[in-house]
């Protein structure tokens, strides 16, 4: 089957510091991947240039079998792919429920065929808020919540762009035990409706349950990547979150 | 054709003693707004400020324009202390730099000229000293003092900046905190403290750089307004922070200024600096992109 | 209120504005209110770019000045009346803020906010070159006598024409506001990168705001000279219009439509006061020191002021 998202080769550099090189990545469609990699090895500069926010030198980025050179985020999350901020980003100026409003006014209703009215784009918001548990929080401000609420807000402001595919980068650190179940029940509901997922987290116990497969990235190059299992029995894995 | 070759050589040394007195002009800028991401509008209407006060102690005492552009250092770098005191107290610290910190020093940059204006008026200022108004010859090229001394003390003060930058240790750390504040804070040294000194430094070169100038060209307060785009164009196209790129951005600006002035007239120079900024942005060296 | 609801309200009150004015016998109110409402015109034009999206223009003079100096070019051409003046004034600019835009929008806006600085001088330095429009020497141009629709002076007429900008400027800023463009432009002050990653095509939308803003600029300089009569560059890239353009929404308030207009009103009329009893040049002096200020204590303005004490109380 023809990968949903194909990363081939990608490189790139600040100035003399090379922070990928020459990644090779392939996601299936509806599959669980999960990213890992130690602090500073490049996933969230792997992250950027997927969506579209950094450019990358070398190499070429393939969604649906659709070259993305050159295309800005907003028409990538336009055509289904859609990323999650590591520090959440929401409009402070905004309620909690015009967060949501906005990728669908922008990305939802750009899409070719959609005109979601604006009771329809309510609708959906509200079912959305409740989907992630932020419903009593509608009308408030982001800096009225707490930090796993941010969370939910920025996972869920990436869903109401309805990607095909969702890059959810370090949604959950610094969280409890229970925030971090709470999150990941969420992302596996997504998966199960259809929604392919690119997890990218330090929790292993969320990484190794999510995920059905798992790629490693270490200092800007991908050392590993297959059954989550096998992969963290490899040598290499183990030399680089252990040390020499 | 011996004319326009003569004209020609003339226009360009000129040019590459105006480009050392920009270098002069615009470290500041490198300083703050290349490595501390500070963008101080405001630095022109120092540079102005510090030409004013060699103004002051030349025309009551007859100081000589370079002493006093040394005497005002410390002057200068308190300034420089107090006005980032302000800056990181209502914006770094809330993080709203962008909209808030830009009016902010626009807003100094025009009550400086304002105040300027109140106590000078709008005439044109000038100094004198005994090297302004003769020349050196060098065959068919002529030196004319009054660029040559400030391009010999624009260099020094580069020059000795960049070596306290790379040498010292509270150089080193300001190189530091530019690339990375976390590391620094690991290494127990207090960024804040570092930027504070930094910054100052970056206003009290407005002191011998407003020296400088007011020995090159007589002064009154609106020009600083002329130097916002050179200084900004030549910081960006050298290279946030870098020395050597801003020197030679520096000497290319001033070169092609220089053509211009001789062979379209004087009064195109704004615009000239302006292209340049425009050159730049189109080509976009690294360092402008969003981060 | 709806939107078409707000330009029917605000089109009565500038009719009841001007119909008051017909009373007025002293021409010097005529020749002060002008002067407010435009002021009022460039603070919410600013604020277009300024407020709602967060990208700050320093050189609203530049914009201004070209609708001037088009409409002198205009006049030397061939005359016509008012309504094509203002039009082709808000083309001149608007064409050169989307040139500009196009240029420097896609850098950080710390970059925009320097070129449009520079660009100010720099036009300022081609028109003072160009001698069809008077140069450095400055153009003097007749002001008719009387107002063409109305029995009364001229000056009245250049009020009334301002009073409906002023009216266009708050309605096309409401209207934003309420709109989907006025959520994307929010997104985009609120936070760049995460606006891109929500579908919201951010490069578009700052360079509508930006054409939008240098048209309205624009429109407010386009009868500038029947007003002042005589006019140099100097008069027209004027230092004070580009601190007040700022100072205005930033004093009253940048969130919505009403902040430009109350900064506007409260800072211009200070100033036609402090102007006549004290220098013009404390004056100036006194708008940067509380545009200063303002940005230092109370970032929000006046309106922000009243919303904290209104949340303090809340609880």
């Amino acid at each position: 089957m023809e990968a949903l998202l194909r990363v081939e080769k990608l490189g790139k550099r600040f100035g003399g510091f090379i922070a990928l090189e020459s990644i090779d990545l392939a996601v299936a469609p509806g599959e669980r991947l999960g990213l890992i990699g130690p602090n500073g090895s490049g996933k969230s500069t792997l992250v950027n240039c997927i969506s579209g926010t950094l450019r990358n030198e070398t190499g070429a980025v393939h969604f649906e079998s659709r070259k993305m050179d050159g295309l800005p985020p907003h028409q990538r999350t336009r055509l289904g792919l859609a990323r999650s901020f590591q520090l959440p980003k929401p409009f402070h100026s905004m309620t909690v429920a015009e967060n949501l409003h906005v990728p669908m006014l922008y990305t939802v209703n750009a899409r070719r065929g959609m005109h979601l009215s604006n009771a329809e784009i309510d609708r959906r918001v509200d079912e959305l808020l409740q989907q992630v548990g932020l419903a009593v929080k509608s009308d408030r401000r982001p800096r009225d919540l707490t930090q796993i609420e941010m969370r939910k807000l920025e996972l869920a402001r990436a869903m109401a762009a309805a990607p095909k595919l969702l890059i959810a980068d370090e949604a959950m650190a610094g969280l409890s035990h229970t925030e971090v179940d709470d999150i990941l029940s969420l992302l596996v509901k997504l998966n199960e409706q259809g929604i392919t997922v690119v997890l990218i987290e330090h929790i292993m116990r969320a990484v190794m349950s999510f995920s059905q497969r798992l790629a490693v990235l270490v200092a800007g190059k991908k050392i590993a990547d297959g059954e989550p299992q096998e992969v963290m029995r490899n040598p290499e894995v183990v030399r680089a979150y252990l040390g020499e | 054709m011996g004319v326009t070759l003569d004209l020609f050589l003339n226009a360009v040394t000129a040019g590459l003693l105006l480009g050392g007195f920009y270098a002069a002009v615009s470290v500041g800028v490198a300083i703050s707004f290349g490595m501390l991401d500070i963008a101080n509008l405001a630095h022109p209407a120092f540079i102005i400020l510090g030409a004013f006060v060699a103004y002051i102690l030349n025309d009551r005492f007859g100081f000589d324009p370079i002493l006093t552009g040394i005497l005002a250092l410390p002057a200068f770098y308190a300034l420089g202390t107090v006005i980032y005191r302000i800056y990181y107290y209502s914006f770094e610290r809330r993080g709203e730099e962008a909209l808030r910190g830009l009016a902010f020093f626009f807003g100094i940059l025009f009550i400086t000229e304002v105040a300027l204006i109140l106590v000078f008026g709008v005439d044109y200022r000038f100094v004198s000293a005994p090297y302004i108004g003769p020349s050196l010859h060098f065959g068919d090229v002529d030196l004319p003092m009054r660029m040559v001394v400030p391009f010999v003390v624009s260099l020094t003060m580069v020059g000795g900046l960049q070596l306290f930058l790379s040498r010292s240790f509270v150089g080193r750390a300001i190189l530091a905190v530019s690339q990375d504040s976390l590391a620094l804070k690991l290494m127990a040294i207090n960024p804040i403290r570092i930027k504070s000194i930094a910054f100052a430094i970056s206003i009290a070169t407005a002191s011998l750089a407003g020296a400088c100038l007011i020995i090159i060209q007589p002064v009154e307060p609106s020009i600083g307004r002329e130097y916002i785009g050179r200084i900004f164009a030549i910081c960006v196209m050298g290279g946030m922070g870098s020395f050597p790129g801003m020197m030679m951005a520096s000497m290319l600006l001033g070169v092609i200024e220089s053509l211009t002035a001789t062979f379209y007239g004087p009064s195109w120079s704004p615009a000239v600096a302006f292209g340049f900024l425009l050159l730049t942005l189109a080509f976009r060296p690294s360092g402008i992109m969003g981060r | 209120m709806r939107t078409w609801m707000f330009w029917l309200v605000t089109a009565a009150v500038v009719a009841c504005i001007f119909g008051l004015s017909r009373l007025v016998t002293n021409d010097y109110f005529f020749f002060a209110a002008y002067v407010v409402l435009q002021y009022v015109v460039m603070a919410t034009a600013w604020n277009i770019l300024g407020g709602y999206t967060g990208y700050v223009n320093f050189g609203t003079a530049g914009f201004y000045a070209l609708g001037a100096y088009s409409s002198v070019v205009l006049h030397k051409l061939y005359a016509p009346p008012m309504v094509v003046l203002i039009l082709a004034g808000g083309l001149v600019s608007g064409a050169i803020g989307l040139g500009m835009g196009y240029l420097t929008l896609r850098l950080r806006g710390v970059f925009f906010a320097i070129a449009t600085l520079a660009l100010a001088i720099v036009l300022e330095t081609l028109i003072t070159n160009w001698d069809y429009v008077g140069g450095s020497r400055g153009v003097y141009i007749i002001r008719p006598a009387a107002a063409p629709f109305f029995h009364g002076g001229y000056i009245q007429y250049l009020f009334l024409v301002m009073l409906i900008l002023a009216g266009v400027a708050v309605c096309v800023a409401r209207s934003i506001e309420h709109s989907k463009l006025g959520y994307g432009l929010a997104t985009i002050r609120d936070d760049e990168l995460a606006a891109e990653a929500a579908g919201v095509p951010t490069l578009k939308l700052k360079l509508i705001a930006t054409v939008l803003s240098g048209a309205l600029m624009g429109m407010a300089g386009a009868p500038l000279p029947y007003y002042i009569t005589y006019l140099d560059p100097s008069s027209a890239f004027n230092l004070s219009l580009a601190v007040n353009s700022i100072a205005m929404p930033l004093v009253g308030g940048t969130a919505n439509w009403i902040g430009p207009v109350l900064g506007a009103v409260f800072l211009a009329t200070v100033q036609q006061i402090a102007t006549v009893t004290i220098s013009s040049a404390l004056n100036l002096l006194f708008v940067g020191v509380i545009l200063v200020g303002f940005v230092v204590i109370a970032p929000n303005g006046i309106i922000g002021w009243f919303a904290r004490g209104k949340r303090r109380r809340q609880g």
